[in-house]
């Protein structure tokens, strides 16, 4: 058991004192506790910047449409692989649509851009026999949200549908009987068991997605980045490691995290106490 | 004489009409998402067995072109890509022993309801889902402990996951009664040898879930090693991936004039053998430990 607790302790209780450092202006040679303090210096700095606006508009723009395309298909999918039985056909689908899942970001992201390559991806080979001209998706910012979003799709549906399905499987079966007596239409069940029955899971990932609105995944974007779709892709979390690591300006890349993590806090008790009031159920 | 029963003939029930359709249209966007989600995996795979003309002249479709294995044999030769397999074998071997070993360890007790200030720990563990102190701070942390550039730097910092830690506690819960454990320790059974004969040999598919997580994890992670090394021989797979992939660097010596054209044509097709290349342990693994996996996270995430 201590290894983990000091695990824990180390490298995450022991980063968060260490947040401190965006009150303060880092110095290497007097370290984290020894720096002088600045208040609320960085965090002044980084609300009147320009860029705050945009990053704030792009990080929330990308998640808030990950979550509206994302949240549903997985559960359409569940309910449908649900009603196809158990045979050949779904247990195919179901194997090929997470596979993705366990595709690296960057193996994921260099399929993007050989799919998507202007000179020979599939994409604009298909365009060229329409007669159409190639368009560089990559290199128009006002399609990099659709790019990510989708693609982000492709990756996790399969993979989220797991757990919906495995909600669909603790359905009670004398629920259909009693349906299946009654002359319900396949629809009708679905809006009044399926739907019911996979409620407080659905529930929960959605406080969750919410609650991490402001803290999406680094990894993907940063690799999609190129300077002509920077408009659109530049969000917190590249902005902090760029600033950061690459520009060595320490102090200012903590208060800039740190803003981000407090937010994500206050969204998430903000939704669990709504969702508590409407629907009696909560992640605590 | 027979007589037969009107009601217990057995006849076919019929779907309305109105179901039937209903079927249809489902298996209809079955259909249409296993073509969206297959093909892409199809082409890259069809485009890797290609010849490198074939995939530079953008003739494949659907399946290979001039069938060949070249981009598989430059791929396979390239230092670079041997080094990187070899590093991402040792951080996934290491790093998965190491985090399945403290997941159960520290899982295991916080299941058992005897343990004194249980739920304190636990709102500890979850805390750290919901705040994190971010990127630079976690960095001086790595970098006070001198772990940067070394190969601790990609094992430990990452080592336990919080959300692991829940899925396991509430699987150990349901499926190991705290009867069973007061049973062994009657019989003298110490808490260890309890763990490792008893708990272990029925928590299999909670472990296979863990193992595949970690593992996938640790193979497919590329931005820690990107923060914390900077030696070449130290890089993993996936990093080496991003640099031929991504950025379109690759180490050439020096090439006559009248091998230009032939590199970048192989430059393409090297791209999809890498694909498939970097990808395939995972992929070898995932359908084996499926049957584990959702049974796994099944029970795991009952009471997420």
């Amino acid at each position: 058991m201590l290894p983990a607790l000091l695990y824990f302790i180390i490298f995450r209780y022991i980063p968060m004192a260490n947040a401190v450092l965006a009150f303060k202006d880092y110095n290497v040679v007097a370290g984290i506790w020894g720096s002088p303090w600045a208040g609320f210096k960085h965090f002044d700095l980084f609300f009147s910047n320009p860029v705050f606006w945009t990053l704030l508009q792009n990080t929330l723009g990308l998640s808030l449409y990950a979550l509206i395309v994302g949240f549903p298909i997985p559960i359409m999918l569940a309910i449908c692989l649900n009603e196809v039985g158990s045979g050949f056909f779904k247990r195919t689908v179901q194997m090929i649509t997470y596979a993705p899942y366990f595709i690296s970001t960057v193996v994921m992201v260099s399929m993007i851009m050989l799919l998507l390559s202007p000179r020979l991806g599939v994409f604009n080979l298909g365009l060229q026999a329409l007669g159409l001209e190639p368009i560089n998706f990559l290199g128009r910012p006002n399609l990099f949200p659709s790019i990510y979003v989708w693609s982000g799709v492709w990756q996790n549906s399969g993979y989220a549908a797991i757990v919906y399905l495995a909600a669909l499987s603790g359905v009670d079966p004398m629920l259909y009987e009693a349906a299946k007596v009654d002359g319900a239409s396949r629809i009708q069940k679905i809006f009044n068991i399926d739907l019911p029955g996979i409620m407080p899971v659905a529930v929960i990932l959605l406080i969750l997605s919410v609650g991490s609105l402001l803290a999406i995944g680094f990894e993907k974007v940063y690799l999609l980045q190129n300077p002509l779709n920077l408009g659109s892709s530049e969000i917190i979390a590249t902005y902090v490691y760029k600033i950061g690591l690459l520009n060595a300006n320490f102090s200012f890349a903590t208060a800039v995290g740190l803003f981000n993590s407090v937010i994500n806090m206050i969204l998430l008790v903000l939704v669990n106490a709504y969702v508590k009031r409407v629907s009696d159920m909560s992640l605590w | 004489m027979i007589r037969a029963n009107p009601i217990k003939r057995p006849t076919r029930i019929r779907e309305a009409w109105g179901d039937q359709l209903f079927l249809a249209g489902v298996y209809l966007f079955l259909l249409l998402i296993f073509v969206f989600v297959a093909y892409p995996l199809i082409f890259v795979i069809s485009s890797s067995l290609s010849s490198p003309l074939a995939v530079s002249s953008g003739r494949v479709w659907l399946w290979p072109v001039d069938f060949s294995l070249r981009g598989y044999q430059v791929a396979l030769s390239n230092p670079q890509i041997i080094t990187g397999y070899a590093n991402s074998l040792y951080y996934t071997f290491f790093g998965t022993l190491i985090s399945v070993l403290a997941t159960v360890l520290v899982a295991y007790p916080l299941s058992r309801r005897t343990l004194f200030g249980r739920s304190a720990i636990m709102l500890f563990i979850t805390f750290t889902l919901i705040f994190s102190g971010g990127l630079i701070p976690t960095y001086l942390v790595v970098k006070e402990l001198g772990m940067l550039d070394t190969r601790w730097a990609l094992i430990i910092p990452q080592a336990v996951a919080a959300w692991q830690v829940i899925i396991a506690r509430t699987f150990f819960q349901v499926t190991i009664p705290d009867e069973l454990a007061e049973a062994a320790a009657l019989d003298g059974c110490s808490d260890l040898r309890f763990l490792w004969s008893v708990v272990l040999p029925l928590s299999k598919p909670i472990l296979a879930v863990l193992v595949l997580m970690y593992a996938v994890g640790q193979w497919n992670a590329y931005f820690d090693a990107l923060l914390y090394l900077k030696s070449a021989e130290l890089q993993p797979l996936q990093l080496v991936l991003r640099s031929i992939l991504i950025l379109n660097t690759t180490t050439s010596g020096s090439m006559e004039a009248s091998a230009m054209v032939e590199r970048q044509q192989m430059a393409d097709l090297l791209k999809y053998s890498l694909i498939v290349v970097g990808s395939l342990p995972v992929l070898l693994i995932y359908p084996f430990a499926q049957r584990y996996f959702v049974r796994g996270m099944l029970i795991g995430s009952i009471k997420g």
